[in-house]
């Protein structure tokens, strides 16, 4: 038996040094976690320096550590929110009762198919995303992109310790099929769909992490609330992190629109075709990425009516976004919910029984905090005096998932024939034409200082450095 | 003409009509390539048989099965090149999720237990064709397996699952429902897949299932295939099963035509079936009458017959008969089962299906009455037959009679119109009953004695005095007794415990050695009918009640 500083080597306050368990589960699996980074991370990216920040404790000086950091060394920590003696379940049957601080057996199986769904995303993200430092737009972007990726690295961390720690054999085997599963791969591929697809640029990741990783947060959110203890706490920690992915998401989009309005202003255009020769890129094309992502990302939400969903809620294993400030009896057994679907070729809304409901009050949930962003990005289009404005689309547009699937609904919300959306379907989500505009024009920017033409600086730079600051050591 | 409603159905909704044709399919398809078939489930979400729920994820009601038993008959006659069906689902991730849980718990019991029985049924008859040389099949579980929808899988040759690291097979009865896999699942993964039964104890209370690997190891599915090869590999699969089929490589089929069917008032009249109701005795006879006309003795006699082929069209209708009075007549708790017409014909019938046994269309007749025949064991109605002047209870037919719970013989010495019967070598095998043996040896045990007594007779016009003398019939009254015997037989019988009756007759009918088949009726079935009645399932908090809705079950823990 090696003797490990366990502190040293793996951050926690999980009080790795005296459990046993988890050390044997984790020093089977941390060597298989270090290959899957080397062979899945991010592309090329082994020998950089990278300003990166690392969480060694869970207090506030702790958790945001930064320094210059070669990736594969990188202090993969495991972090739980303090513990409160007093916690109590805040809903469901088991309302009011003590929270759980080890697995119930009669939740055991559903626990860990909410742990597993929710680790399997971490390392899928990283996937998706190990091609883009070969075209970033900066060093400043390059080194958010890889702060996003060592950071999903670490939520696959927080997923396996609850695997090792409380699930037993099931659950370190659960753990290696987490690093064994591959975004994309036919045969072998990550559990949702929305991660089986690639990030092919940086628009792409910025609206991904702007959409898709505010899905995380709405899950972890829910999960934040859960009665199993460790879950609860877990999560709320992994929402820290979340917050800065949804930053370079909705920076990254800002500073996008931010330069393609003051080119547009410049030369006074209007048309698409005259803004992408200027090697920018255009609102409306912006808009079709949005609308992309948006449906793709609501899909993430599952089936409106779902008895997993309600099975969930009243077991005490995953509330409601900011279940503890609602105001009302947490148990909702005979609340209803206004569900939309489609009859007589019209979008309608009837009630259903909230708890199999729960995955539409999270969506919506999802839809009115991201409207917000939305109504930034328009600020800076307003600012530069243009008449454009995004708009996040309608909630039944372009869905794959629930009993909106199949209806053909524009974003505007119209209910239109199958032939008549798809001839409209080039004006509201990327084109091949598009996607080619884009990805010709990402190219890597690598002099500190300096930004692709197609996006402008941010207005400050990381953790108080300068804007022209080597976030990235390539020697 | 066509009127359901004279029908009078107890249950409040519309008869069920078993009928269909793949022109009405909505929920299965299938196409055919070479020995191939493919049978497709892609089961639409609004096309349930019944109000109130939807048929989400692949799961299915009675309509659904409804078109499955159909697909197959039509596979086994109309595409006689078919060697292997490969099952497989038109959904994404989704192979089959089971039995749908919100119209069980909208279901009454007797809707249930019916449900059950005839997916039991369908699934036997997989089973009984591929053990007769007739179709074999695959399972491409190309998504999740759930429930019955591995229960569909078990009761296929093999299993080939798709190993993508999510697709699992899963029998989630007892964790999510507190209820049995009860269509056969317990039974084929112990007695036909050979499952340990600590293993199989870990599979049946983990809701998830086994995945990949394990699901191999377990013996809990034969084969595992990678999504990009798994086409491949079924269609390899399906090609080295089809070897074992006795098909012909190359054949017409025959069309099955609608059943001609008309529902009169208390009446369905069939070609060669009759049913009347007696709905103040309780009680529907059940006459099936011999070929008027001189049936062909030849292969091409019989297909260019096709479905009007005497055997093959009784067997069609007697089918219908037996699961139309089965679901819509619930309270018709007696069949009498009578016969009419000249024995000598249907005995002129038994010696070219004997003689022709080997040809693929001879074959899936004799297939199709075996399994006809064999919904009568397990219907739980009270079956008598009838042996009256006028009867053919001879050869194929007599099994009609060896299939009653009694048997009442008309003796009328030196009368010229007393009935005979005769046994032919159907008797002896080909048309056994589910658990494999025929219900002569059944009746005698096998036994050595009246066994080869009966051998003997084969071929022999029988008196009542013979029949009895020979065991063959229950009783013989004469003609001063016969009237007053009947109805006070039939009057003592309406007057007992309709459960009790049930559970008494499916005791005496399956006597001797259990198999698998007959352990999935007695023990699994009957496990199950008890639980689906119990508060633990179907009372306010029961598991069945509850579930979807977010509730937890609230449970008796008193064991039982």
């Amino acid at each position: 038996m090696m003797s490990i500083d366990y502190t040293d080597l793996i951050p926690n306050n999980v009080e790795l040094g005296a459990d046993r368990t988890l050390q044997r589960a984790l020093e089977a699996w941390q060597p298989n976690y270090r290959n899957w980074w080397l062979e899945m991370g991010p592309e090329g990216t082994h020998d950089l320096d990278i300003y990166l920040r690392t969480a060694i404790s869970a207090e506030p000086s702790g958790w945001a550590q930064f320094g210059h950091v070669k990736m594969p060394d990188y202090r993969w920590g495991i972090f739980l929110a303090p513990r409160d003696p007093e916690r109590a379940i805040g809903f469901g049957e088991h309302r009011g009762q003590p929270a759980w601080q080890e697995v119930p057996g009669e939740h055991r199986a559903n626990l860990r198919r909410i742990i597993v769904t929710q680790g399997d995303t971490e390392p899928a993200s990283v996937e998706q995303q190990r091609h883009l430092g070969l075209t970033a737009p900066s060093l400043y972007d390059l080194r958010n992109l890889f702060q996003v990726n060592v950071e999903e690295g670490r939520h696959l961390w927080a997923m396996v310790y609850l695997l090792h720690r409380f699930f037993g054999r099931d659950g370190r085997e659960e753990a290696d099929a987490l690093l064994e599963r591959r975004s994309g791969d036919t045969d072998n591929p990550r559990i949702l769909g929305a991660f089986n697809e690639r990030t092919p640029d940086w628009l792409a990741f910025f609206m991904f992490t702007y959409f898709t990783d505010r899905d995380g947060k709405f899950q972890l959110c829910a999960l934040a609330e859960s009665g199993f203890d460790p879950l609860a706490r877990t999560t709320r920690f992994m929402l820290t992190e979340e917050a800065h992915h949804m930053f370079v998401g909705e920076s990254g989009v800002a500073r996008v629109i931010q330069r393609t309005c003051e080119v547009m202003k410049a030369h006074d255009l209007r048309d698409p075709a005259q803004v992408r020769a200027l090697g920018v890129i255009d609102l409306e094309t912006i808009q079709r990425y949005l609308n992309f992502h948006f449906s793709v990302t609501i899909d993430l939400f599952g089936a409106d009516q779902s008895s997993n969903a309600a099975g969930f809620y009243s077991a005490g294993l995953k509330g409601r976004f900011e279940e503890t400030k609602r105001a009302d009896d947490h148990v909702l057994k005979d609340r209803v919910y206004p569900v939309l679907t489609v009859a007589d070729g019209r979008l309608t809304e009837h009630e259903a029984p909230m708890l199999t409901a729960l995955n539409e009050v999270l969506r919506d949930d999802f839809i009115r905090d991201s409207h917000g962003g939305v109504a930034r990005w328009n600020k800076i289009i307003e600012k530069h005096g243009l008449p454009f404005r995004l708009k996040a689309p309608h909630k039944a547009f372009n869905r794959r998932i629930g009993q909106l699937a199949g209806v053909h609904v524009t974003p505007d919300g119209q209910v239109v024939a199958a032939a008549e959306w798809q001839a409209g379907a080039a004006h509201w989500l990327p084109t091949e034409a598009d996607r080619a505009f884009v990805a010709a024009l990402m190219g890597r920017v690598v002099e500190p200082g300096r930004f692709a033409n197609w996006i402008a600086p941010p207005p400050v730079g990381i953790n108080r450095q300068p804007i022209d600051f080597s976030y990235v050591r390539f020697d | 003409m066509r009127d359901n409603a004279a029908l009078r159905p107890i249950d409040p909704a519309p008869a069920v009509d078993y009928q269909t044709d793949p022109s009405r399919y909505r929920h299965w398809s299938f196409t055919v390539d070479g020995p191939l078939a493919t049978l497709t489930l892609e089961v639409a979400e609004d096309g349930g048989l019944r109000p109130g729920y939807k048929l989400k994820l692949n799961s299915y009601d009675l309509g659904v099965d409804i078109e499955l038993a159909d697909a197959v008959q039509r596979l086994r006659f109309e595409h006689p090149q078919v060697r292997t069906v490969i099952v497989t689902s038109g959904r994404d991730r989704v192979f089959c999720s089971g039995a749908n849980i919100h119209m069980l718990g909208l279901s009454s019991h007797p809707w249930k237990v019916n449900f059950c029985k005839f997916t039991n049924e369908t699934r036997n008859g997989l089973e009984d064709s591929s053990r007769d040389g007739s179709l074999k099949f695959l399972a491409a579980v190309n998504g999740s397996c759930a429930g019955g929808g591995y229960e569909l899988a078990l009761a296929c040759d093999e299993i080939l699952l798709v190993d993508d690291r999510s697709s699992a097979v899963s029998l989630p009865e007892v964790p999510l429902l507190g209820v049995l896999p009860g269509t056969g699942g317990l039974t084929r993964l112990t007695d036909k897949r050979q499952v340990r039964h600590d293993l199989a104890d870990i599979f049946c209370t983990t809701a998830e299932g086994v995945r990949g690997q394990r699901a191999k190891d377990w013996r809990l599915v034969d084969a595992l295939a990678k999504p990009a090869q798994f086409q491949a590999a079924v269609r390899s699969h399906a090609l080295a099963l089809a070897g074992a089929s006795l098909r012909p490589a190359r054949a017409t089929g025959i069309a099955l035509t609608p059943v001609h069917r008309r529902f009169g008032s208390d009446r369905i009249d069939y070609d060669h079936v009759a049913v009347a109701i007696d709905r103040g005795r309780r009680l529907a006879t059940l006459t099936v009458k011999a070929p008027a006309e001189p049936q062909p003795t030849t292969a091409e006699g019989i297909h260019q017959a096709g479905a009007a082929w005497w055997p093959l069209a009784m067997a069609r209708e007697l089918d219908d008969a037996i699961l139309t009075l089965r679901t819509n007549e619930l309270e018709i708790g007696t069949w009498l089962l009578a016969t009419a017409g000249d024995p000598a014909a249907v005995m002129a019938v038994d010696r070219t299906l004997i003689t022709l046994r080997e040809e693929w269309l001879v074959r899936e007749t004799i297939g199709l009455m075996r399994r006809t025949f064999a919904r009568l064991d397990v219907s739980a109605r009270s079956l008598f037959a009838l042996i009256e002047p006028g009867s053919c209870f001879a050869g194929a037919l007599f099994e009609l009679a060896l299939a009653c719970d009694r048997s009442y013989m008309a003796d009328r010495p030196g009368d010229p119109a007393a009935p005979v019967i005769a046994l032919s070598p159907l008797n002896f095998g080909p048309l056994a009953m589910v658990g494999g043996v025929s219900r002569l040896t059944r009746r005698f045990y096998g036994e050595a004695e009246p066994m080869e007594a009966v051998a003997g007779a084969i071929g022999r016009a029988l008196d009542a005095q013979t029949a009895v003398a020979l065991g063959l019939v229950t009783a013989a009254p004469d003609p001063l007794d016969w009237a007053d015997e009947i109805r006070l037989m039939l009057e003592e019988r309406a007057s007992l415990s309709p459960d009790g009756l049930t559970g008494l007759e499916a005791n005496l009918r399956f006597c001797g050695p259990e198999t698998m088949e007959t352990r999935i009726f007695g023990r699994l079935t009957a496990w199950q009918n008890w639980i689906f009645n119990r508060p633990n399932a179907v009372g306010e908090r029961g598991a069945l009640t509850v579930y979807g809705s977010g509730g937890r079950p609230g449970f008796d823990w008193t064991r039982v």
